[in-house]
């Protein structure tokens, strides 16, 4: 199809959903922000998750199936460690809860970025020379694996923690209410996208990261020692999954050793809709996916409803793919077909 | 100089027959290779196919590590889906995580065609076992299943045309996207706008069954349906012997085939492919086809012998399993894929409950294994690719390949 056609088809499909979005506010106001928001929230999350994917793609041009399932694991070591180890309950008081939690945080995050590596370290590294598509094999294999890994730990039941974010409201915008747990995500996400913004942009070990992704040979033949820069790139993968896990524990209160898939499967997609390798745009690709799927299962006007929600993601998915593999913020590169 | 062996023609390979060992008498590996060429040739897959044929007469005085006759027909149609996908992955090297989508196609074209599903119209051709009253489409099984392989066939052309031209990797991810929503299509089908299509999370069952019609089974004691008849695993067994049987023929011709051979030379260096004249798209977009063509043959002889079509057995687990088979066998060998599909849905169906009991008998302590199988093909699948790569039986020119990949790759090539 000619690119015009294309464009004109895309111009049509963004006018009819912002038409539905608007008419959706139009029928509701207060309950359109209400489910904006919780949008925003579980698009934070996956942002989290997002943001590494994106980092190892960046790198290693490996789509690392295992990592939704890192982010799993994170989140199951965090509700042992809330469980078990501080044995907190809803009761417990606020200044118990605040050094927990961020123990938990530190736990988690060290666990996760440890297992990333590792599997790095076991599963990739022997394979960096291999057909292109053998690590990718290895990578779902791999999160075969992690996902039975859960399974023997922590069992088929969902485990449970209790809330210790409190959802009473924080702050209110007319009758719509912002509660402590959302915002508690979405604190934590801006700052840490920041931040990685700015060790890629602007230090040592992110030129060193830039360098090995553009041309691992030459950023070798420059002193990068290329295999450290990898590992450390996988171990702020894992721990930004961690993060994410514990994130995701706190705001749902319970999480099952299959989430990480079905989440990472998401996340990825937010991934490449901002333009994998894009730091910013997973994190706006991941906000649109919340966006969409709350969207998608809390109104009412015109809307297929939770039923559907993972066909319209997926279709989103391959539509972007097969028309902008750049995705919304990347760069065409001449590889990039 | 590596040229040379990489531009020899391969040929036909793995000759099974071939492979006579240094431990057979000198005696009898002379007499052996004074037999004419095409009998040394089929000797061991003929000695394999009359084993196999006569599985039901002996299985019984078998110990009880062998499947059962009903078992062998799930064993083998999954073995025939993973021969399919062998031709999409190994032949053509393009990743296909979303197989069971074609699983599904079939199962469901089975089930339309030959199923109560359909009560508005009544519609009968040569269908066997069910009364001519009966409402819904009723059309012979053996038709159906050439029905189905061409609607999948289609399917996978509509979802090659516009994913095919993508990279490698960012095809697996879109095919893994069509594997999760066809399912989920399936599921929420009993009400595309008030009309009932796949009749939801229940499923289409019953389905009809294959069968010979009451004229053959009065002339020459055939069952008319494989279903009612006395001995019914066995006739499925041998049905799915026979259609295996094909599948795998026609996997093996066509890899010697001028499409075959196109398919590998894609899988080994697109570009230099398409400089040579190899149309990308048209030969891609034919493994899909095909691929997905004994996919929905598969599938939709796994319905009628189960005699139903369920949401709940189409998730992406089911690709990676089918994946799984066909790298423990070596991708692109077919008598590889064969051997791992065999050894895969046996562990599947029975061998991981087997070893599980054996191993609780062992510690003394529960363990239930088959609740882990997952992680087992994970393991495997990780373990192979890492020290195995070629798999349990490596197809020649793919070793080679292997080999010579990494060769090129290696940074401090002094020869290069």
């Amino acid at each position: 199809m000619p690119a015009s056609v294309i464009g004109a088809l895309g111009s049509a499909f963004v006018l009819l959903l912002l038409i539905w979005v608007i008419g959706n506010f139009s029928q509701d106001p207060s309950e359109f922000l209400n489910v904006f928001l919780i949008g925003l929230t579980n698009g934070a999350v996956y942002g989290l998750i997002a943001l590494g994917y994106t980092l190892v793609y960046g790198i290693l041009q490996l789509i690392n199936f295992a990592h939704g399932d890192v982010f799993a694991l994170g989140g199951l070591v965090a509700s042992t460690m809330i469980l078990s180890v501080f044995d907190l309950t809803t009761t417990s008081g606020a200044g118990i809860v605040i050094v927990a939690v961020a123990a938990t945080l530190a736990v988690a995050m060290l666990f996760s970025s440890m297992l990333n590596t590792a599997i790095e370290l076991v599963a990739y590294r022997r394979l960096r020379n291999a057909p292109r598509l053998a690590p990718l094999i290895t990578a779902v294999g791999m999160s075969f694996i992690l996902q039975n890994v859960g399974l023997i730990g922590w069992g088929v039941n969902f485990t449970s923690v209790p809330r210790l974010i409190p959802n009473s409201v924080a702050f209110s915008l007319g009758s719509v209410d912002f509660q402590w747990n959302k915002l508690a995500v979405l604190l934590l996400t801006f700052p840490v996208l920041l931040g990685l913004t700015y060790l890629v942009r602007a230090t040592r070990q992110g030129k060193a990261m830039r360098a090995t992704s553009q041309d691992p040979e030459a950023a070798a033949m420059m002193g990068v020692n290329v295999n450290r820069t990898i590992s450390f790139t996988f171990m702020l993968a894992g721990g930004l999954a961690g993060a994410a896990g514990v994130l995701y524990l706190l705001n749902f209160t319970t999480i099952r050793y299959d989430q990480g898939f079905q989440l990472g499967l998401i996340a990825f997609t937010a991934a490449v809709l901002g333009g994998i390798g894009n730091l910013t745009g997973a994190l706006v690709g991941a906000l649109t996916i919340g966006l969409i799927e709350a969207f998608n299962e809390g109104l009412t006007w015109y809307t297929p409803g939770s039923d559907w929600t993972r066909s319209i993601v997926f279709s989103l998915l391959i539509a972007i793919l097969v028309f902008r593999p750049e995705g919304l913020l990347g760069e065409r590169t001449p590889e990039g077909q | 100089m590596k040229l040379p062996t990489r531009m020899r023609g391969s040929g036909p390979d793995a000759h099974p027959g071939e492979d006579t060992g240094g431990w057979v008498p000198a005696g009898v590996r002379e007499s052996w290779q004074q037999l004419p060429e095409p009998v040394r040739r089929l000797a061991l897959p003929l000695a394999l196919v009359a084993l196999a044929f006569f599985y039901p007469k002996y299985a019984e005085s078998l110990p009880g590590a062998f499947p059962g006759v009903g078992t062998l027909v799930i064993m083998i149609v999954y073995t025939m889906m993973a021969v399919g996908l062998n031709i999409v992955v190994g032949y053509a090297g393009l990743l296909d995580l979303g197989y069971v989508a074609f699983y599904a196609a079939g199962a469901y074209t089975a089930a339309w065609f030959a199923s109560l599903q359909f009560e508005q119209v009544s519609f009968h051709f040569g269908s066997v076992g069910i009364s001519q009253e009966a409402v819904g489409i009723h059309i012979s099984v053996w038709l159906i299943l050439l029905i189905a392989g061409a609607f999948t066939a289609i399917a996978g052309i509509l979802i090659g045309l516009p994913t095919l031209r993508l990279r490698g990797d960012y095809l697996a991810i879109v095919t893994l996207g069509f594997g999760e929503i066809i399912p989920q299509f399936v599921r929420n089908g009993d009400n595309i706008f008030g009309f009932d299509l796949t009749h939801g999370t229940f499923g289409i069952s019953p389905i009809d069954s294959p069968g010979f019609g009451t004229t053959l089974e009065d002339a020459i004691g055939v069952p008319a349906s494989f279903q009612q008849s006395f001995d019914r695993a066995q006739w499925f067994y041998w049905a799915a012997l026979a259609l295996l049987l094909v599948t795998v023929f026609c996997s093996v011709r066509l890899r010697d085939s001028r499409l075959g051979r196109a398919w590998i030379a894609i899988r080994e260096d697109e570009t230099a492919a398409a400089a040579m004249g190899i149309p990308l798209m048209r030969t891609k977009t034919w493994a899909y086809a095909i691929g997905a063509f004994f996919g929905g043959i598969a599938g939709a002889y796994y319905a009628t012998f189960k005699s139903g079509a369920f949401p709940s057995d189409f998730f992406f687990n089911f690709s990676v399993f089918l994946l799984c088979m066909v790298i423990l066998g070596g991708m692109g060998s077919v008598w590889g894929v064969v051997l791992g599909g065999l050894v895969l849905s046996y562990l599947d169906q029975e061998g991981l409950a087997k070893l599980g009991n054996s191993v609780s008998e062992v510690i003394g302590r529960q363990i239930d294994v088959p609740k882990y199988n997952f992680g087992v093909y994970g393991l495997i699948i990780v373990l192979m690719m890492l020290f195995r790569p070629t798999g349990l039986i490596p197809e020649r020119r793919r070793k080679k390949e292997l080999a010579e990949g990494v060769h090129d790759e290696s940074l401090y090539d002094a020869s290069a």
